[in-house]
């Protein structure tokens, strides 16, 4: 893999903060054209280092809140294909945001979305501890998002500064 | 009352900033382009080092220059990030801000009837405190033309005898000027040839875009000659701390002591441990703000000239220093209905002393979506005035 370009790594910043910013935003912003951004974007999505503009949610403000578990998995890797067979039996259900593989006490950290608690945990029992490779799994629902991919939900405190000031 | 104030102190006007602030002040929808500080808070790490600090009692006195191991740090610093070598034992002093440090160094060394040569426009305290301590403030106009740098000719024109000191304010607020090694080296031979010292204020030396910041006290020869002025206001987003320091000469540090141990005896001890934080673990989110202000800095001369708006390339500090003379009114009509008409707060040009006038000073340390938004009401506002 090579390095990314200085450009590319400033539109990745700037698009981190806020994916909507249009190519004419990000080109001013940057001191290039337009078709100098343009491309860079081409080139990062088709590289798939951008894989999706998603948007984060603060799910603490909606009405039909959801559960979210964070379960550590140790498994026994399977010969010949390590730890990638059974992470991808595991991330192929859709209730699986997220699964990384870990160092430490545990081999996987899953994260699973459900409607309800009681959804979540017949998820683990029926689906995820029966998987013949996992020896066991340690389920921790979450109960507050304070803070996700760097972004804080706390409602943004107002500006301080004095509207004018020498 | 008033037979009581000392004449000086009478005499001296009120910051034309003053009346825009009433203005502006209490009014939600109003988009502010007014502000003279980083919109970023201090970087927790720093914040965290000054609570621990304060949970472990550290509230006493420091020594009146400051710790020794903020010195030390400030030292190696500029060592690094500017080529100045200073020794943290005596030419080095901590104090409330840069503001402290230059009042400082204007009551070390005026005796009244000493002209002080104030390029401008400029920052607004210059001339008032040279002028309350007997000093007589001569102002030396600077102009778009030049990208508002500092001429070896114009600064000649208003040498006389009594020409003592020399305020030099690069990266400028108000302008966003600069000043390059070349730009400078005419200045210092006429600072030699009459003997003049200099008093100069780089707190704005890290917002310096697209090249290095020259000191002007790493210039041959001039080290003895210049006190030199900086803080952690603008490059650490530090305003509320109120810490800054002088570099100097020895002797002209002492005499600063002096004044600074009877009057506020030492800046407080809270924000020298955040400052020498800042110092130590602070330098890569300093490198990430000024990337910031640089980015924002590129959208907000864009769009002022987008508008119609003459605008120099400001290199440094946050702000645009735009023409307004084209739209007929004067800087402070300007400022004023684009404020009540447009919901815009700006300051006018005319605040800042000689050459002011036409001008107006746009903050862009502030976010891209009241930027944007900003120009958005300006441009309507100014397509108005056109429309007449």
């Amino acid at each position: 893999m090579k390095p990314l370009s200085e450009l590319k790594l400033k539109v990745l910043d700037l698009l981190k903060e806020d994916a909507r910013r249009s190519p004419a935003l990000l080109a001013t912003l940057l001191g290039v054209t337009e078709d100098e951004v343009t491309e860079a974007i081409a080139e990062l999505e088709e590289d798939n280092v951008i894989v999706k503009y998603a948007t984060v949610i603060n799910s603490g403000k909606l009405d039909d809140e959801k559960v979210t578990a964070l379960i550590e998995v140790q498994i026994t890797p399977e010969r010949g294909r390590g730890f990638e067979a059974i992470a991808e039996r595991v991330y192929l259900f859709p209730q699986v945001k997220s699964v990384y593989l870990m160092s430490g006490a545990y081999d996987l950290l899953v994260e699973v979305e459900g409607r309800t608690l009681k959804e979540v945990a017949s998820f683990v029992s029926d689906k995820l501890s029966t998987l013949e490779s996992v020896l066991s799994t340690k389920t921790h629902f979450i109960l507050k998002k304070y803070k996700q991919d760097g972004i804080i939900f706390e409602d943004p405190e107002e500006d301080r500064r004095l509207m004018i000031s020498p | 009352m008033l037979s009581y104030l000392a004449p000086r102190v009478r005499e001296i006007q009120p910051s034309g900033i003053r009346k825009f602030f009433d203005l502006a002040s209490g009014n939600k929808d109003i988009i502010t382009l007014g502000v003279g500080e980083p919109d970023f808070i201090t970087p927790w790490h720093v914040r965290e080092a000054c609570v621990y600090s304060l949970e472990r009692g550290y509230t006493s006195y420091t020594s009146n220059a400051g710790t020794p191991e903020l010195r030390e740090a400030i030292a190696e610093y500029l060592h690094n990030g500017f080529d100045l070598n200073y020794d943290p034992k005596d030419e080095i002093l901590v104090t409330v801000g840069g503001s402290e440090a230059i009042d400082l160094a204007l009551r070390a060394l005026i005796e009244p009837g000493d002209e002080i040569l104030v390029p401008a426009p400029c920052y607004i305290s210059y001339s008032p405190i040279s002028f309350i301590g007997g000093g007589i403030p001569v102002e030396i106009e600077t102009y778009a033309k030049d990208n508002f740098k500092l001429k070896a000719e114009h600064l000649q024109a208003k040498i006389t005898p009594r020409s003592k000191v020399l305020i030099l304010n690069y990266p400028s607020n108000p302008t966003g000027g600069i000043m390059t090694y070349e730009d400078w080296l005419p200045i210092a031979k006429l600072v030699e040839k009459h003997d003049l010292i200099v008093i100069s204020d780089e707190i704005y030396a890290e917002l310096t875009y697209g090249g290095k910041h020259v000191s002007f006290a790493s210039l041959p020869g001039m080290k003895d000659r210049t006190i030199l002025v900086n803080g952690f206001s603008k490059a650490f987003a530090m305003t509320g701390w109120r810490m800054g320091y002088a570099c100097g000469h020895p002797e002209l540090i002492y005499a600063m002591l002096k004044i600074h141990q009877y009057t506020v005896m030492c800046a407080p001890v809270m924000g020298q441990v955040a400052a020498l934080e800042a110092l130590k673990n602070g330098l890569e989110e300093k490198d990430q703000m000024v990337e910031s202000y640089n980015q924002r800095r590129r959208l907000i001369v864009q769009g002022l000239r987008d508008i119609g708006l003459s605008c120099h390339e400001p290199q440094g500090a946050f702000y645009a220093f735009p023409g307004i003379e084209a739209t007929g009114l004067s800087s402070d009509e300007f400022a004023q209905r684009l404020l009540l008409e447009a919901k815009v707060a700006a300051v006018p040009g005319t605040a800042f002393g000689a050459g002011g006038e036409g001008y107006l000073r746009c903050s862009y340390a502030t976010s891209v979506n009241h930027i944007n938004e900003a120009l958005d009401r300006m441009g309507k506002f100014v397509q108005k005035l056109k429309q007449g």
